[in-house]
């Protein structure tokens, strides 16, 4: 527990987990009505981004939060989701509904291949090499012209269409489409956390040694949970080709990766709406601040170096006050009911 | 035929032999100690039974079968789990947490259970669930469920320790000492605990500095030193033992 834990941010916690299902379907009622109140189309361009790099934070989340191994290239799966996802929409004619989710399996694919051997590795060691991959990715995108068209990017990637209709930022599809996204990589990402593969993520977290004694197979869980993070990472990747239309190598670099590790940090790692907070804070900076231009950044920089310093393991993060949550049908304990 | 049979264990790290040709065995049902001063090769020893070293001579037989070859995976499986000499909890899990991780190889649903919440997964965690509980109700933490394991008092983190090891459905429970840090009053709650585990049918080996504990809870004992077994015996014939107490106190000048 943190010192600098104090009362009101308790009372907030316990509030919040008290009414947990009402706070949970109103935010859902406001994300769907969100468009028709919204009238700007700027202002939901940067809530779809949010949305992107909430999904593109949650699977991070999976790997630095839970599993407690720091990616510094996941840029590297965004990247790739993009570019598969692209290249099979206009060399190959799919549609979105077919290239975005190949786009996912290839990126989990490529995760699955880098995560086998490097995740023997640990510590710094892991984080190195997957910026390394970042890096290479990109430049294989960068030099690879026949497929990739090079430094040019890949342009005209078409919007994706739902029977018929085009789904754009003007007519709120794309809003609602990344919503979808959000709510499937949510419930995915939840649902694995709250098993038994969660709970050996989270012990490898803690003590990987202790873990395997226990009789989890520790490298396997870790390349599984690494090959879920690519996947959802590459989905959104393939959601953000087909929303901005074009992508070239320079929207994915080195920047991007300390993007996502930044916002799962700042949001709180091992939490499930830290992503959403980090996300939301990140995304919205630097357009909120536009008017002080260059010295944003500074700026930026500052709420993190502020961030680290009265609460390292994020808004969200740390050890939550809130009860354990059983099964249903299970009996708490008598003496387990304190309102602590 | 023993629970467990160790013959001719040897463990070289380059030049140094940590653990010298050692053969025990330890049927079921007992308490059995390896006691030895500092840097004698019990926890060596230790980490070759778990599968954590790999062994450079000798067999290990558990329940008949071979076991030197496994990895720790597969020893847990078969029924050897373990406590660390220095607490190895998961601290920012919660207690239950830690105790259904030591569920973990015993836990039947697979992946697509758990995506689509199948009536098998909510079966499961159920009672996965019931039994943690029932299983801290034992130890007397089930009011403390909700508390992250780095939060719990010393003695508690040891209990615990020992309690995600049983949650295994281990037959063996290797126990490295249990007692290093507590206080007289902590030891003698532990070593109570040590002895209703033996009446629930666990056998017991155990890696242990306080003398008063081995000695009371021993059914036999073994002496390392230097890698090598110097004695073995009822704890009466060891505190007895000549070899044994030069090794610990060292020779009398002639």
């Amino acid at each position: 527990m943190m010192p600098n834990d104090n009362k009101a941010y308790e009372q907030i916690s316990l509030f919040v987990n008290k009414y947990r299902k009402i706070l949970l379907i109103a935010a859902f009622v406001v994300t769907l009505v969100l468009p028709f109140v919204i009238k700007s189309q700027y202002i939901i361009r940067i809530i779809v981004m949010i949305g992107v790099y909430a999904v593109l934070g949650l699977s991070l989340n999976l790997v630095t939060g839970y599993t407690g191994q720091v990616s510094l290239g996941h840029a590297a799966f965004f990247a790739i989701g993009a570019y598969a996802s692209a290249i099979l929409s206009t060399k190959y004619g799919m549609g979105f509904f077919e290239s975005a989710p190949m786009g996912a399996l290839i990126a989990g694919f490529c995760g699955l291949l880098l995560g086998l051997p490097t995740l023997r590795l640990s510590g710094s060691y892991l984080s190195i090499t997957t910026m390394g991959f970042c890096e290479v990715v990109r430049m294989i995108f960068l030099n690879w012209d026949s497929m990739t068209n090079g430094p040019m990017g890949i342009q005209k990637i078409p919007k994706p269409e739902f029977f018929g209709t085009t789904l754009t930022l003007g007519n709120k599809g794309l809003y609602y489409l990344m919503l979808a996204m959000v709510v499937v990589t949510t419930y995915c990402i939840s649902a694995i956390v709250n098993s038994k593969t969660g709970r050996a993520l989270k012990a490898i977290r803690d003590d990987e040694l202790a873990a395997g004694m226990m009789g989890v197979r520790t490298t396997r869980m870790k390349v599984f949970a690494f090959t879920v993070s690519a996947f959802f990472s590459g989905f959104a990747g393939a959601f953000y080709a087909h929303m901005i239309n074009y992508i070239d190598p320079n929207s994915f670099t080195f920047d991007t990766s300390i993007l996502i590790l930044s916002i799962v940090i700042l949001g709180g790692m091992g939490t499930l709406t830290g992503p959403f907070l980090g996300s939301a804070l990140l995304v919205s900076f630097p357009e909120a601040l536009r008017f002080m231009q260059e010295y944003r950044f500074v700026v930026y920089g500052l709420i993190l170096v502020i961030m680290m310093r009265y609460k390292p393991q994020g808004v969200l993060g740390g050890q939550k006050r809130t009860p354990y949550v059983l099964p249903k049908g299970v009996a708490r304990p008598e003496t387990a009911k304190a309102k602590e | 035929m023993s629970l467990l049979t160790v013959n001719h264990l040897t463990k070289r790290f380059g030049g140094l032999i940590a653990v010298d040709d050692v053969s025990i065995r330890v049927e079921q049902g007992e308490i059995v100690s390896v006691i030895g001063p500092n840097g004698a090769g019990k926890t060596t020893f230790f980490n070759m039974l778990t599968g954590i070293y790999p062994i450079t001579e000798g067999e290990i037989l558990f329940d008949g079968k071979n076991i030197h070859d496994l990895s720790p995976q597969e020893i847990v499986k078969a029924g050897i789990a373990r406590t660390f000499q220095n607490l190895r909890l998961f601290p920012d899990m919660r207690v239950i947490e830690n105790v259904l991780l030591g569920m973990h190889i015993n836990v039947k649903y697979s992946f697509i259970d758990t995506l689509f919440k199948t009536p098998r997964y909510r079966r499961e965690e159920k009672k996965l669930h019931e039994d943690a509980i029932e299983m801290l109700k034992g130890i007397g933490l089930e009011s403390r469920i909700d508390s992250y394991a780095s939060n719990l008092p010393y003695g508690d983190q040891k209990r615990l320790e020992i309690s995600r090891a049983i949650a295994t459905k281990a037959k063996l429970l290797l126990l490295d000492e249990p007692a290093a840090g507590m206080n007289p009053q902590e030891s003698e709650e532990l070593l109570e605990f040590i002895t209703t585990l033996r009446t629930k049918g666990y056998t017991i080996i155990l890696i242990e500095h306080d003398m008063n504990v081995v000695m009371k809870i021993s059914d036999r004992i073994y002496v390392l030193d230097h890698g090598k077994l110097i004695a073995e015996g009822k704890p009466e014939e060891i505190a007895r033992n000549k070899i044994v107490i030069d090794a610990y106190l060292g020779k009398e000048e002639a």
